[in-house]
């Protein structure tokens, strides 16, 4: 680190100015992503995401990956309408999925056979925009006089509340009505079935690829909205806020105003993309709007890059379709041992011998401990099968020099749930030494872990999705706290 | 009728009278100075004029309706803006976006011309734009060309306190507050920005009314001086004589047989964070 601080600089700025000409000078490849990145012009990026987006039913001849592709555009609308509150005005809300429901039941209820009421879409759209907006002020007034935690807990008692809502409204008594039984709104956890399908000028939304473009369409919309806001005196309000409210306040701000439009704002991209969702799945249940969504979507904007359109783009993409590929578990572990080697390769790209030599340590270590137990506790051991409908895939091979490698225990749960706490416990271990001892210590963690994905994680999608997350967004936020496309940001002292 | 007039204007936080019947004139045009030893109160005038905090007493006046009770954006608005004695820039905002935002209250494009990108906002943008350039200019080549589009945390010390200087001017006010606008500078810098202040009333039409410590830069720019100790005026004139007043040399030297006042806390507004 060069310590040519300029006068009147603070520290901070100074490293930061001396890791950026360092990065400069050594042409590393994210600075020169990140430029070359810059020098594409906004509506050519649109344009090709565009494209590339349309081909999808091209090349997918699956309902099923289709179905996946029009999630992710749904995703990336909901995180959009998040970063504005989140990203944009520094609004902490954690009742954000509450609208995204507020949406989808009230299309539902406008058209279904529940009430028989079958509106027209194109007025149920502006109507449930407009419902999701007043909803999003009467969160939004709270934001007036609530700052950061405090708000954070109002809004999720908010969400919350609209969850519980939506699963206990099956039996409302109405005062004054005289119902003979009391009524049934929501439909509890049955939720509304037979939602109609969008009708837009006579022409039915019924099949996967016509929602799918439908959705792309939409989200298209959404993300140019959302840009053109971001860039105008709206946006620089809004991040005038969240950097110092009380100087955007004396700088002629209406702060108030403000974060009420962003909560409205914010809410109504969650409502417009509620109604597409209940329309496109034809039913509405509580789960669909629980917390798990919430925290899905805050995964996505996150780890794109708090408070940028592209940052929200790209955490959705990749939190939708990353699960997806974990379901296979041939696939799991391709991309479980490629981003083992890549992830060693890349932490010790600045001494190349020591990652080969921790990579090369690793496999002999597979090999002495299958060899040692082989000899001396065969009956301990067995050697899979590889299935034959993968016998002829591109994968084949990579399983088979597993097999090859990896000691399979006839009781692999138990073992591999031992093996699990003594990865950990080794990791933790390798962590409080120093240079020499700790490389010495990766080797075994290193195999335990590998050891662990063998036998427990892969056969188990759901569990290890999630651990995947977590590791993924704790990796992010160690080494890029500021998200995929995010700019570094200074704290005020 | 004087631009702004201050009439018995009183603050206390719990038991600390901040600022106790205090009278303040500024006339248009007027170069007004504003001093007295830390915790005298200086600052809490100007969180009272700007509206972060509400008067106990007293009335303040601007062209002579009354600021009491206003929102702070629409005291701005009116056409009073200020600086920070500890800076409030927006430090994550590029350095053109942060006069840019000062052009809010100036500018009135709804939500639904910024999405459609109608011609009127493309005009209404195009000007903002224009006026932050003219004010980031005002100081020379120092914030101009490469540096608009870098984050203002980029930014030197001075440098900050200039940027504070034309966000605060791109509101178009009548009235100017600045709050120590050369603390932390160096001597060139300092005698810089003396000038500087100079400027902003004779090319700008700025009235400006100015907390500052450093003497020469007082007498450098201040057609009148007003001095404060413990919330009360107790001097006012020119520079001369409130600079030999006995009770201001007093204030800042203390009396043989006064003891040691004991410190106040700063009267900048805290945010929660």
């Amino acid at each position: 680190m060069s310590t040519d601080f300029q006068f009147g600089t603070d520290e901070w700025v100074a490293q930061e100015e001396a890791r950026r000409r360092e990065a400069e000078a050594a042409g590393r490849l994210g600075f020169r992503l990140r430029r070359a990145w810059d020098r594409i012009d906004p509506r050519l990026r649109l344009l090709a995401g565009l494209a590339l987006a349309a081909l999808v039913p091209f090349v997918v001849h699956n309902d099923y990956h289709l179905r996946v592709a029009g999630f992710t555009g749904l995703f990336i609308s909901l995180s959009l309408g998040l970063n504005v509150v989140a990203g944009f005005a520094g609004l902490l809300d954690l009742g954000y999925v509450a609208f995204y429901g507020i949406g989808a039941y009230s299309y539902a209820l406008l058209a279904s056979p529940h009430f028989h009421q079958h509106w027209p879409f194109w007025l149920v759209l502006p109507l449930v925009v407009l419902i999701s907006a007043l909803f999003g002020l009467v969160l939004g007034s709270p934001s007036l006089r609530l700052r950061g935690d405090y708000l954070a807990i109002v809004t999720l008692g908010f969400g919350q509340i609209a969850g519980i809502l939506f699963l206990n409204m099956d039996r409302v008594n109405l005062p004054f009505l005289h119902l003979d039984r009391p009524l049934n709104i929501t439909g509890g956890p049955n939720g509304i079935i037979n939602v109609d399908d969008i009708r837009v000028l006579g022409y039915t939304f019924d099949n996967v690829t016509r929602y799918y473009y439908l959705i792309l369409i939409f989200t298209a919309l959404i993300l140019i909205a959302i840009y053109h806001l971001d860039r105008s005196r709206i946006g620089r309000a809004w991040r005038a806020i969240r950097e110092d409210e009380l100087a955007a306040q004396t700088m002629g701000v209406d702060v108030r105003r403000l974060k009420l439009l962003a909560f409205s704002v914010g809410a109504g991209v969650a409502g417009a993309t509620g109604v597409v969702f209940a329309a496109w799945q034809g039913a509405v249940f509580p789960p669909n709007f629980d917390v798990t969504v919430l925290i899905i979507l805050y995964s996505m904007v996150v780890l794109g890059g708090v408070g940028t359109v592209w940052g929200a783009v790209s955490g959705g993409v990749i939190l939708s379709i990353l699960p997806e590929l974990l379901r296979n578990p041939e696939m799991a572990r391709f991309i479980f041992y490629g981003a083992l080697v890549l992830g060693i390769l890349f932490a010790f790209r600045r001494r190349k011998l020591s990652g080969l030599a921790l990579l090369g340590g690793v496999i002999l270590w597979g090999l002495a401990v299958k060899a040692l137990l082989t000899w001396l506790r065969p009956a301990w051991l067995t050697q899979p099968q590889i299935p034959a409908s993968i016998a002829q895939s591109f994968y084949a091979p990579l399983i088979k020099a597993l097999n090859w490698w990896m000691v399979h225990p006839l009781n692999s749960q138990g073992v591999g749930n031992i093996a699990f706490a003594v990865a950990l416990g080794l990791l933790l271990v390798a962590y409080r030494f120093k240079a020499r001892f700790q490389y010495a210590l990766w080797v075994p963690a290193l195999y335990a872990l590998t050891f662990v994905w063998e036998t427990r994680l892969v056969q188990e999608p759901s569990i290890t999705r999630m651990l995947i997350f977590g590791a993924l967004l704790v990796l992010m936020m160690n080494y890029r706290p500021q998200g995929l496309f995010g700019q570094r940001r200074v704290q005020r002292q | 009728m004087p631009l702004l007039e201050t009439r018995g204007l009183t603050k206390s936080f719990g038991g600390l009278t901040a600022v106790l019947d205090l009278d303040l004139k500024v006339e248009e045009g007027e170069i007004v100075s504003l001093i007295g030893p830390n915790g005298a109160g200086k600052t809490t005038v100007f969180n009272l004029i700007t509206g972060l905090y509400l008067p106990d007493r007293g009335d303040i006046l601007f062209e002579g309706r009354s600021l009491v009770g206003l929102q702070p954006h629409e005291i701005t608005a009116l056409g009073i803006a200020r600086t920070f004695q500890t800076l409030r820039i927006f430090t994550n905002m590029t350095v053109l976006e942060n006069v840019m935002v000062a052009q809010h209250c100036r500018s009135k494009a709804g939500m639904w011309s910024a999405i459609l990108r109608l011609p009127g906002f493309r005009r209404e943008e195009e000007r903002i734009r224009q006026k932050a350039i003219r004010w980031l200019s005002f100081f020379g080549t120092r914030l101009v060309g490469y540096r608009f589009d870098q984050p203002a945390y980029s930014l030197s010390y001075a440098n900050r306190r200039r940027l504070e200087v034309a966000r605060a001017m791109a509101t178009e006010p009548r009235l100017l507050l600045l709050d120590e606008p050369t603390a932390g500078m160096n001597p060139h810098e300092t005698q810089e920005m003396t000038g500087l202040i100079g400027r902003l009333r004779d090319e700008a039409g700025c009235t400006i009314l100015c907390i500052e410590h450093d003497m020469k830069v007082v007498q450098g720019i201040s057609d009148r001086v007003v001095a404060l100790d413990y919330g009360r005026k107790i001097a006012e004139g020119t520079h001369e004589e409130v600079a030999n007043n006995e009770r201001v040399i007093e204030a800042y030297l203390g009396r043989k047989r006064a003891c040691a006042k004991p410190g106040e806390p700063s009267a900048e507004p805290q945010t929660q964070t």
